[in-house]
């Protein structure tokens, strides 16, 4: 600890290549920690057993429909407590462009399954009096600026009414207040419409729905009810697919791209070049200072003890850089990362990085280390 | 000779030469997934070709067209008429299905079905092994990059997809577009076995000219039978391998920006003890009447040119790993898994390079200012 300040001064010993070497460290974890960050906490997702929903889908594919009647099956299986049922209208807001997450469900259904969605009894009774009524999310509201009593014309990419048009129209009788972590989500900001009156004005499919998704009482016994539904329908035409909602979410992102190797393989392309980055700074300060040392040497400072000044000097550089890079990535993930479904950043990855930094001070520091403890005094102080 | 002085700093000179091959080889990397998407999406046959489907629909796969909608549109102005004077029309269907990968992940394959005409719409699918299906009998032919991605899809294997066995009899390939991702079967055998109906999923048509797009275009939408949506080949590509080209490419050029930023850094340093190193050789030439321009010069060209050398090494990196490197994505509502095959473009490569020396322009710029500046006095007295 008494030398601290000889090390501190050791590494400040040339400004300019000190503090460029720390921004490269710092610009190195930010990326670590954006990367592994938003990778890590998608996948933390899977081990998130709060989460007391299943989303069951047609085992052919998730846009593959199934009727409405295996709900009261499912009903039958234990630990089962609410189903609600969802179906894509696949809606647009007078260009396709302009998609809408439009739903036909059953309002009560959803409303106790997701309660995050705050959708109030009125609401739910405003729907069951007014058909063609619409619920919907005050993000959605707020874009297009929709009040209650405004009737949206919606365009759809799959539907046709029975008298062949697919003029669709509902009226807004509710807006809700999704709680924040829903506020970015699909469901945060869907119309909802209410399933009995867009099946019986749709001409095909009827009878159908592409999704249910099941409370269940115990978060624990989420895979045994899983295989329990997927069970009941065994060999039936309508195979169905049941898994946790985030398992599910998780599927679905692993098959849009594998995020996991495009992060591991970034930064492991950005870690070995930081490594010859730092070595290569930490070989260049001891050759300069070797006179320093063997005075140092000469003072009596035995060999592992000047080693180790040089490996804390370049532990003291990276760590610092390390953590001050991992800062700013939780601060970016913070500021972006709720668009991806990441929060914050997990400590598990603070910790990965803080053992990168520590493997890359040890590996980094080692070789001038070695050469300063064989270091010898009368060669050094002439300069040869 | 700043250059020739070169093989005396080669520890640090190697910095700023990685530095820049990493960001180079990670921008290209990434962007070649982009280019290859689009190329695989945009990819049309030797023919010129239109797609029909239902008013509205984003994609084939939530389309539906009835036979009397097709027969219409086979029917219009601008379709090309075959050997036989039969319109040039195909009526296809389009599911998708659950199969293994190789690795043993489930995926999702799209499922296509073909009329007679098919083929004669798509001339440049061509079997490479096997034979084509019977119609009225569970037989389907694959593409090759699907093939070459799940399991149990050879020449003879039998696949089990919901209740009916079918039996793969051929492999083909399209060219490297995105049929090559597809299995193929007859368009009623498909329909019977899904219980489907006799609807299809779109139509696609061969133009008989190459400006014959307005005319059909003007014949289908002005046709009060139809209520459909149609867009060339070309077009409709674009229009799927949009949304995941931007989102490649926003991760490319943020990932490649903040790598970029990094090397700056390095570069930076690396010239900056490039120069105070050889302090007391430049000032011996301002001494004997350099001026400060050939000194800041000198300095900046060296920086340039590892920049380069970094950024031809990202470069090779990036082609030797990934050109032609297959990756599949679900990502794009393309309807089941499209494969593609990654593409290192000269385009690519030379972005890459550009990056790398504006790179090394920052980088050796301060440095070679600040040789200039190095009072000759000073710098003589150092030792």
């Amino acid at each position: 600890m008494k030398y601290l300040l000889l090390i501190w001064a050791g590494l400040w010993r040339k400004k300019t290549r000190t503090i460029l070497t720390m921004l490269s460290i710092i610009v190195a974890f930010l990326l670590f920690g954006l990367l592994q960050g938003i990778n890590q906490s998608i996948k933390a997702g899977l081990g998130d057993t709060s989460n007391n929903r299943l989303w069951t889908t047609s085992r052919m594919s998730a846009i593959n429909s199934m009727p409405i009647s295996l709900m009261d099956k499912m009903q039958t299986v234990k630990g089962v407590r609410t189903i609600a049922h969802l179906s894509f209208f696949g809606g647009y807001f007078q260009d396709a462009k302009n998609a809408i997450s439009a739903f036909a469900i059953n309002v009560d259904g959803v409303a106790t399954v997701y309660p995050e969605l705050n959708i109030t009894q009125a609401q739910i009774d405003a729907m069951k009096t007014t058909r063609p009524g619409a619920l919907i999310g005050r993000p959605l509201a707020q874009k297009y600026g929709w009040k209650v009593g405004d009737k949206i014309p919606l365009g759809t990419t799959i539907w046709t009414k029975k008298d062949g048009s697919n003029n669709w129209a509902f009226d807004i009788i509710g807006i809700f207040d999704p709680s924040p972590q829903f506020a970015n989500s699909p469901l945060g900001s869907a119309f909802w419409i209410n399933y009995d009156y867009w099946d019986e004005t749709r001409q095909f499919d009827n009878h159908r729905v592409h999704q249910f998704i099941t409370q269940i009482d115990d978060p624990k016994q989420a895979t045994a009810i899983s295989s329990a539904i997927d069970k009941l329908f065994e060999n039936s035409p309508d195979e169905t697919r049941t898994q946790s909602e985030n398992a599910a979410l998780q599927a679905q992102l692993k098959e849009f791209a594998d995020i996991d190797f495009i992060a591991n393989s970034i930064v492991g392309a950005v870690m070995f070049a930081l490594l010859f980055l730092t070595a290569n700074t930490m070989m260049q300060s001891v050759r300069e200072r070797i006179p320093e040392l063997a005075v140092l040497k000469t003072l009596g400072f035995s060999g592992g003890a000047v080693s180790a000044l040089v490996l804390t000097e370049s532990a003291i550089l990276c760590l610092i850089a390390a953590l001050v890079g991992l800062l700013l990535a939780s601060f970016a993930i913070g500021a972006v990362g709720s668009v991806l479904g990441a929060g914050t950043i997990p400590p598990v990855v603070i910790l990965e990085g803080i053992v990168i930094a520590v493997l890359l001070a040890a590996i980094s520091g080692l070789p001038p280390a070695l050469r300063a403890q064989r270091l010898n005094i009368v060669d050094a102080l002439a300069e040869r | 000779m700043n250059i020739r002085s070169l093989p005396q700093r080669v520890g640090t000179s190697s910095v700023v030469v990685i530095g820049i091959a990493g960001v180079v080889a990670v921008l290209i990397s990434v962007l070649a997934m982009s280019t290859g998407l689009i190329r695989t999406m945009q990819k049309t046959g030797p023919v010129n070709r239109a797609i029909v489907v239902r008013t509205g629909s984003s994609t084939e796969l939530v389309s539906v067209l009835t036979n009397d909608a097709a027969l219409a549109i086979a029917d219009s102005a601008g379709v090309k008429k075959g050997a036989d004077g039969h319109p040039l029309a195909s009526r296809e269907g389009l599911l998708i299905v659950n199969v293994m990968k190789r690795d043993g992940t489930e995926a999702v394959a799209p499922f296509r079905g073909f009329t007679q005409t098919g083929f004669a719409v798509h001339p440049e699918i061509k079997l490479v092994k096997g034979r084509l299906f019977q119609p009225a009998v569970a037989e389907m032919i694959v593409g090759k990059s699907a093939q070459r991605l799940y399991s149990g899809l050879d020449v003879g294997s039998q696949v089990k997809l919901r209740g009916t066995t079918w039996t793969v009899v051929g492999i083909f390939e399209s060219g490297g577009n995105a049929r090559e991702s597809e299995l193929i079967a007859d368009l009623q055998t498909l329909n019977s076995a899904y219980q489907r109906g006799n609807g299809s999923q779109s139509v696609l048509v061969v133009l008989d000219s190459p400006n014959g797009f307005q005319t059909f275009k003007d014949a289908i939408t002005t046709n009060p039978q139809l209520q459909v949506d149609v867009a060339t080949e070309k077009e409709y590509g674009t229009q799927q391998s949009d949304r995941i080209s931007k989102i490649l490419s926003i991760v490319a050029y943020v990932v490649g920006g903040i790598m970029a930023v990094g090397a700056i850094f390095a570069a930076l340093n690396t010239m900056y003890s490039a120069v105070s190193a050889r302090a007391r050789e430049i000032a011996t030439l301002r001494a004997i009447g350099f001026g400060p321009m050939p000194v800041v010069v000198s300095v900046f060209v060296e920086a340039l040119l590892l920049a380069m050398v970094g950024g031809s090494i990202g470069a090779l990196i990036a082609w030797l790993l990934f050109n032609g490197h297959s990756v599949d994505t679900n990502g794009g509502g393309f309807g089941g898994q499209l494969i593609f095959d990654l593409a290192v473009t000269p385009t690519l490569v030379t972005l890459g390079i550009i990056w790398a020396c504006v790179i090394g322009a920052i980088g050796g710029l301060f440095p070679a200012i600040r040789a200039a500046r190095l009072p000759v006095a000073t710098a003589l007295r150092a030792v």
